[in-house]
This record gives C-alpha cells, structure tokens and sequence, in this order.
C-alpha cells in the first residue's frame, strides 16, 4: 500500500509543479488592465489543485498557503479585486515558495514553516486590506464604453451589507448559488456581460481586443462602445497612435507570444488562438516514460538498419523474385520512414519549455537592476528534441542573464544614446534545413572591441593580426577570460561563457557571436533538430567509408588540372572561382590504411563549420543517406574529428565526422603534419 | 599480487570456471563469467589516433564495440589475421570490448588452492592484471584479471580522467 501511496505522490508533486509553472507563466503574461477571464480561471484552478491534492495526502504547509491563496484568486477572478502588479509580484513570491514546499515534501525534508507563514501573511494582508476598504476596479472602470456588460459594476457601487461582495449583489442574486463556492457561479455571469450579444464563447475575444485598448487612458476612440464583435475587429484597423499609446501602457515584459510590427491586436488574436490549442493538447495528452520512448527510437533505429541490409540483399535477388521483393521493400521503406519520423517526434517539444522561464528571469533581474527591459518571444512554437530543450536551459539562462545584466544599458546611458529608455530582450528561434537556430539578442551597446582586444593582449591569448570582427567575439569564450572591466564598468560579458560555448558544443550545436557598437548583440545558437539521425553524405576515402553530415556540406567537385596549389610544400589549396580554400585529406587525416587516391585525381568535398570553411579530399562519393547515429562513447570514447559512428547497410560501421573538430586540424598547419606522417 | 583479489576472484568453495586462451605459445585464462560471447574476427573500421593495438570498431548487432589485439599489445606469438582468429568479447561493467586471441581452448574449473601466486616477472603481462598462475596438466596458464585490465589506462579504452575533467563547468 505504501509504495500506492508513493506513486500517488509522485504524480502529485508533479502535476503540482506544472500547475505552478502554469501559473507563472499567466501571471506573466496577464494584462493587468484587463485581465482575461481565462486566465484567472486557470491561476484560480491551479491554486485549488494543489490545494485539494495537499488535502488528501496530508500536506499541510501546502494546504494551508494555497487556501489563502484560492481565496485571494478567487475575489481576482470575480473581479472584486484588480489584478495588480503588486499583486502579481506577491502571487509570484507566493509560488516560489509553494515550489519550496513542494521540494520539501519530495525530499522528505523538514518544512519550512517560517516561508510559509511568511507567505500566508503575506496573502492575508493582501485579503484584508482589500475587505477592509472598497476597492476601486480599474479595469472596469476606465473602459465602460467599450463593454455594454461593465457598465453594471460601477454603475452600482454599493459596498456591501457583509462581505464586501456588494458590488456582484445583482448577479449573483440571478444565479443560485450555494455556499463557499458561490464563486464559480459568478464567473459566468462575470463573462457573460462582455458579450451579450454574440454568445460567452466571444466574449473572450471582445476582451481581448478591448485590452488593446483598455491600455491607452483615452476613452474617446470611436471604436468602443460598440458591440463586442465589432470591437474584435477594430484592434486589427486601429494601427494610429491610440494602439501604440497602449503598448505603452503595458507591464514591462511582453507576453511571450511573437511581436510583431502589426501592433497588439495581432499580439492579443495570437494569444487567444495559442490557448485555444493548448486546452485541446491538454485534453489529449499522456504521460510517458522518456524512457520507454527512448527504447522505442532504439529499436526503430535498429528496424531502419535491418531494413537497409535488406535492401542490399534485395539487389542480389534476380528475375521475378527479385521485382516483387523490391516492390514490397520500397513500402517498407516508406513505411519505417514514416514510423521513425512518428516516433523521432515524440520526443519533441516546442522550445516554449525553455522559453517560458525568461520573462521572469527577465523582470527580476531587470527589476533588481533598475533597467527597464521588454523581453520579445518568437518562434516558441518550434520543435526540438527534449533532450536539448532540458540541456538547453542553463546556457540560455546564461546568455539571456548576460544580456539583461550587461547588454543592455542604464536608462540613462540609453537615453543618452537617444535610444528608447526601454530595452529590448529578443529570444527567438527558428528552424532553418536541418538545424534550430535559437538567438538571444539585445539593443544594448553591444561589445567593445577594443576593450576585449586589450584584455586579450594583457592575458597573452593569440590574436591574428588583423582580427576580424568574429576573431574578436570568439576571444570572450576563451576560458577565464573573466571580464571585469572589459565590456561595461561593472563586470564583463565573458564570465562564463566558454562554459555556454562547451555545453552547446556537447549537445552538436555551435555558438556565434554578432555584435554592432551602439546598436546590440545577438548570440546565435545552432543546434541538430535532433540527436539521433543525421541526414549524410557517405564518402570512401581508401577502403574506408565515412559520413558527411549534410548540414556542413556546400558542395563537392572533382577539381580541374591546376587548380590545386601547394603552400610551403605541404599545405595544398584548392582554387574555386577565386577563392582559396585549405585542404584537408580525409584518409590522412583519419589514417586509413590502404592508400588513397592524390589530390588532382580525388574529389573535394567543400565544408564549412562554424564560418570556417575548407575542402576534405576523399576517394568517391557514394550517396546521400539518413543514418542513425550510434554512440562511440558508450563502448569506447570519444574520438577527435569523429562526431559518432552509424552502422551500413553491410553491417560495417561508418564513422560520422565531426567537421568542426575536422577543421581546427585545418587551421592548424602543425596537427595537419603531424597526421599525416 | 594481493590475497583479496585472489579470494575475490577465486571464491566458491568447488571454484570458478574460467575460459583459457592462447596468444602466441602461452596459455591465459579469464573469467567466464566476463565473457559475452566468441565470434571470428571480421572487417573493422579504423579509428584515427589510436594506439595500434586498437584495431578499430565493429557493429555488434547495433553496438559499436573497440577490436583490441591482446597481441599487439604485449607483444606476444605472430599478428595475423585469418578465418581461424578469434575475438573474445567481454562485458566489462556495462561497457563490450572485444579481445583478439590465437585460439581458444578449453574452460577449466580452479580453486583457490589451484592459482598460485605469479612471479613479479617473467610473464608479459604486469603483475598488477594477474591473479596467479595455475597448472592445467603440463601447461602453464597464467590467470588474468581481465577487468582491471581492460579497464586500465594502460589500455585507455575509456575516457577517465581527462574527459571529466573537460566537461567539468568551472
């Protein structure tokens, strides 16, 4: 029974954990003017899950500051209370330490009782200040014209005969209700008045858009006080200055949906459509082991290596036989691909995992620092394997802190540049072929280089001597090259970063730098979609055969008489239209045993990884293929220039390069001697 | 040579069987229980810089497993290749490595009284991967500790110290 009761736990603490992340995430997105109905549905909700669920396992420390909190949600869903920033900042408070519990409870260790206290304080003060005085609504009452149904609330401010409820008096003597949850009565009739015309299910909408709207002071904009359909779509006209006014209006951090130059109500109708499907995921969804999910890519992974030994069997069977037989295997072929597409997808998840921690990460650093600082999601619809999206996280913490810390400016330095006093946080991804590009990018004043220059001379790092720009980037992600002083007065950019530059390199990704003086930097991450195939090019250099990830290629040639230069007697450059490119001989370089062709009579092979391009002479091009990448580490270790190894289609092992690592050997004239003796 | 690995290794009362090899004219033996499977050599892929001794890797239905040629290694018998060489493949903690031998004999049962200590030198093999030496009728077999072995730096089939120091965030 124990280990029932264990297992009912888990799932507990879990689920309760998601509820709070839920609840972050609304609170910060929520438009303090006017608040969604579904939102405070859902922070309401989330506090009474894990209320119910500490009640019955006998949580206590949990129970007793959810009640609190349940009560406090509740007035804010009812409307008796505004959703105020304060507010939001003591709910956001509240949930940490609902996460602390939560930790305590998992880890069987003693409760914090003090931090709960602290918070239920916290929250009761919150309660009775408002029970103790009538409290204003402003949502409600800046913006009558705009919902016929508003109009009711401050149209009868009469405080209260017991409860302070008086304001709800005439709905909720309509709606029966009974006792201490009369308020999930009231919520419709709360909604309902917004859209009496087209129905509750609109209702949403006409708020939403008047949200736009209920920004700007102004009350005269033609468009209100119309009905609420109308006003859905008057946003969507209403490009003037009013609509930008109320972008203006709005908390420093932007909801974490894509921004885009059409101006909030585009914001708003995406922000309506992403619930929308959100519910119906929740609806739907199960909860797997990653685990079983993993050993299912396994073993379609050996399915599509099984398939294609049968493949190559297939092209010895003759005649008839040997039509059908290909014939049945070409479906089979479509069909594992299907299935390996459907099972590879299980494991992805839209990046929001990640991205939904910074816009708070972002208002309490930029809080703490006194910066102003809006911070811009695009793309977190877009897919990544989970494993990267979990391994993601602390790097892009890293970089997004950086940016807020010192990418941006002081108010006053920016105001100064005649820039905007509020800065902006970018955090964008975006798949581009077969990679994910997340950049995190700022409107700061972006790197000094001189400053990183001098650093890197006192520290004796090797500079070329004309460094380009990028030269200059790559030096912050040297190890230690800690930065105070380099880029701002208080600390530098570099603290940490060859830290971010390894774990996004351990998961196959690369990092890049760009940055204009005065104008920002973006830190651009490359990641694979995902960590288990990789579309390839397979290549023979003397007996052996290797792959090619197709990402790194450009293209390959066979090169004209003459186009090959030799440099110091050693060095070979391939001359294509002008340009220079190193020569890298892949069976030198991997030392393949029997002899490989000579660079006139080979084939080149052009790659480029990490802005740094060269051409790898090989034998033979066999074909392009997908092939599933198996780990070298689990029985061996890793090996330098060689990204992995995958099984052929002959059941011998390719190794997969590692073309970054192929080409730090490139620039290195010394290691390029060394390996080819 | 210590008593406890000794009584470790050779511990049942009736003893411990262990599957006895050759390489060159000496007779080896290892532990059976270590012993995944015994399959003929095939192709490898070679891996780049890495001691000769490694022959390369093989796809063991879906692993990728290193070939290492105790041979080679110690320098023992002629290194060839042919349909008669045979690749011991050991499951070492959770890692499979396969072992290039000249042949394999026999699986024998030994006591503890049955393995005597090994002399510090004499054999090819430091004393450090041997358990002792045992007498199987005329022959000698010298008893090896394979896992100590193959998990040895000496070997460095797997990424120790150098790697976690690389991966190790300041």
């Amino acid at each position: 029974m124990s280990i029932d009761m264990r297992q009912f736990h888990d799932s507990f603490f879990e689920e309760s954990a998601e509820h709070l992340d839920e609840m972050e995430r609304i609170l910060m997105q929520v438009d303090l003017e006017s608040p969604s109905a579904d939102d405070l549905d859902s922070i309401f909700r989330a506090a009474h899950s894990i209320k119910g669920g500490s009640g019955i396992f006998g949580f206590d420390a949990l129970g007793v500051v959810t009640h609190v909190m349940e009560n406090l949600l509740d007035k804010v869903r009812a409307r008796e209370m505004a959703l105020e920033s304060d507010l939001v900042e003591i709910l956001l408070r509240t949930g940490d330490t609902l996460r602390t519990i939560l930790g305590a409870y998992r880890g069987g260790e003693s409760i914090p009782w003090t931090e709960v206290n602290q918070a239920t304080e916290a929250l009761e003060k919150v309660l009775k200040s408002h029970d103790g005085a009538p409290v204003e609504e402003p949502d409600v009452g800046s913006t009558p014209p705009e919902t016929v149904g508003y109009g009711f609330f401050p149209a009868k401010p009469q405080p209260t005969e017991d409860d302070g409820f008086g304001f709800f008096e005439p709905d909720t003597a309509a709606a029966p209700i009974d006792e201490g949850f009369g308020f999930f009565d009231e919520l419709p009739s709360g909604a309902s008045p917004v859209a009496p015309e087209s129905g509750p299910g609109f209702g949403f909408f006409g708020e939403e858009g008047g949200a736009a709207a209920a920004g700007s002071d102004s009350i005269a904009h033609p468009t209100k006080g119309i009905p609420p359909k109308a006003d859905r779509e008057a946003p969507g006209n209403a490009g003037d200055g009013e609509a930008e006014s109320a972008v203006g209006h709005q908390k420093s951090v932007s909801p974490p949906v894509p921004k885009t130059s059409g101006g909030p109500s585009k914001t708003s109708a995406e922000k309506s459509l992403g619930r929308e499907k959100r519910s119906s995921h929740e609806s739907t969804s199960i909860r797997v082991d990653t685990l079983k999910v993993d050993q299912l890519i396994n073993l379609v992974g050996e399915l599509v290596i099984t398939q294609s030994m049968l493949l190559d069997i297939c092209k010895d069977v003759e005649g008839h036989n040997g039509e059908r037989l290909e014939r049945v295997l070409g479906e089979l072929v479509r069909n594992t691909r299907e299935l390996q597409e459907s099972v590879m997808s299980v494991r992805m998840l839209p990046i929001s995992f990640a991205f939904s921690r910074f816009p708070r990460v972002v208002r309490d650093l930029a809080g703490k620092l006194g910066k102003s600082i809006d911070l811009i999601v695009e793309g977190s619809e877009t897919e990544l394997d989970k494993g990267l999206i979990e391994k993601l996280v602390d790097p892009l913490t890293h970089l997004v802190r950086n940016s807020v810390d010192h990418g941006i400016e002081t108010r006053e330095a920016r105001k100064a540049a005649g820039k905007p006093e509020k800065g902006n946080v970018v955090l964008r991804a975006l798949q581009q072929g077969g990679n994910v590009v997340i950049e995190v990018a700022d409107d700061g004043g972006g790197l000094d280089r001189e400053k990183i220059i001098d650093k890197a001379i006192q520290r004796g790092l090797p500079l070329p001597d004309n460094p380009s720009d990028r030269d200059v980037w790559q030096l912050i992600m040297a190890p230690g090259f800690s930065t105070a002083t380099v880029v701002t007065e208080v600390s530098g950019r570099g603290v940490g970063m060859d830290v971010v530059k390894r774990n996004i390199e351990a998961l196959g990704g690369r990092l890049d730098i760009l940055s204009a003086k005065g104008q920002g930097t973006t830190f651009s991450i490359h990641l694979p979609l995902t960590l288990a195939i990789v579309d390839g090019l397979c290549v023979l250099a003397g007996d052996q055969t290797f792959i090619i990830p197709l990402v790194n290629i450009i293209e390959s040639m066979a090169p004209d008489a003459g186009s090959i230069k030799t440099l110091a007697g050693q060095d070979k450059l391939l001359s294509v239209r002008n340009h220079y490119w190193p020569v890298v001989a892949l069976g030198a370089v991997m030392q393949v045993e029997k002899g490989t062709l000579d660079a006139e009579h080979s084939i080149m092979v052009l790659v480029e990884a990490g802005r740094r391009r060269f051409a790898l002479q090989v034998d033979e091009l066999v074909g392009q293929q997908q092939v599933v990448i198996k780990s070298l580490e689990q029985h061996y270790r890793r090996v330098s220039g060689v990204a992995g190894a995958t099984i052929l289609g002959d059941g011998g092992v390719a190794l997969i390069l590692d073309i970054e690592a192929l080409a730090e050997h490139a620039i290195s004239s010394e290691t390029m001697e060394a390996s080819t003796v | 040579m210590n008593e406890d690995q000794l009584t470790a290794a050779v511990s049942s009362e009736n003893g411990q069987e262990f599957l006895t090899f050759t390489l060159g004219t000496e007779h080896y033996a290892l532990d059976i229980l270590k012993v995944k499977e015994i399959r003929g050599y095939d192709a490898v892929t070679k891996i780049a810089n890495a001691p000769a001794f490694i022959k390369g890797v093989i796809n063991l239905r879906g692993d990728i497993v290193p070939i290492i040629d105790l041979r080679m290694k110690f320098d023992i018998g002629d290194v060839t290749y042919n349909e008669f060489t045979i690749v011991i493949v050991l499951q070492i903690n959770s890692r499979y490595v396969g072992v290039v031998v000249d042949a394999v004999s026999d699986v024998i049962t030994l006591g503890k009284e049955d393995v005597r200590p090994a002399p510090e030198f004499g054999v090819s093999f430091d004393s450090r991967y041997l358990l002792g030496l045992a007498s199987v009728g005329e022959s000698m077999v010298v008893v090896i500790d394979i896992e100590r072995l193959i998990s040895s730096d000496e070997i460095g089939l797997m990424d120790q110290v150098s790697e976690s120091s690389l991966t190790e965030p300041h």
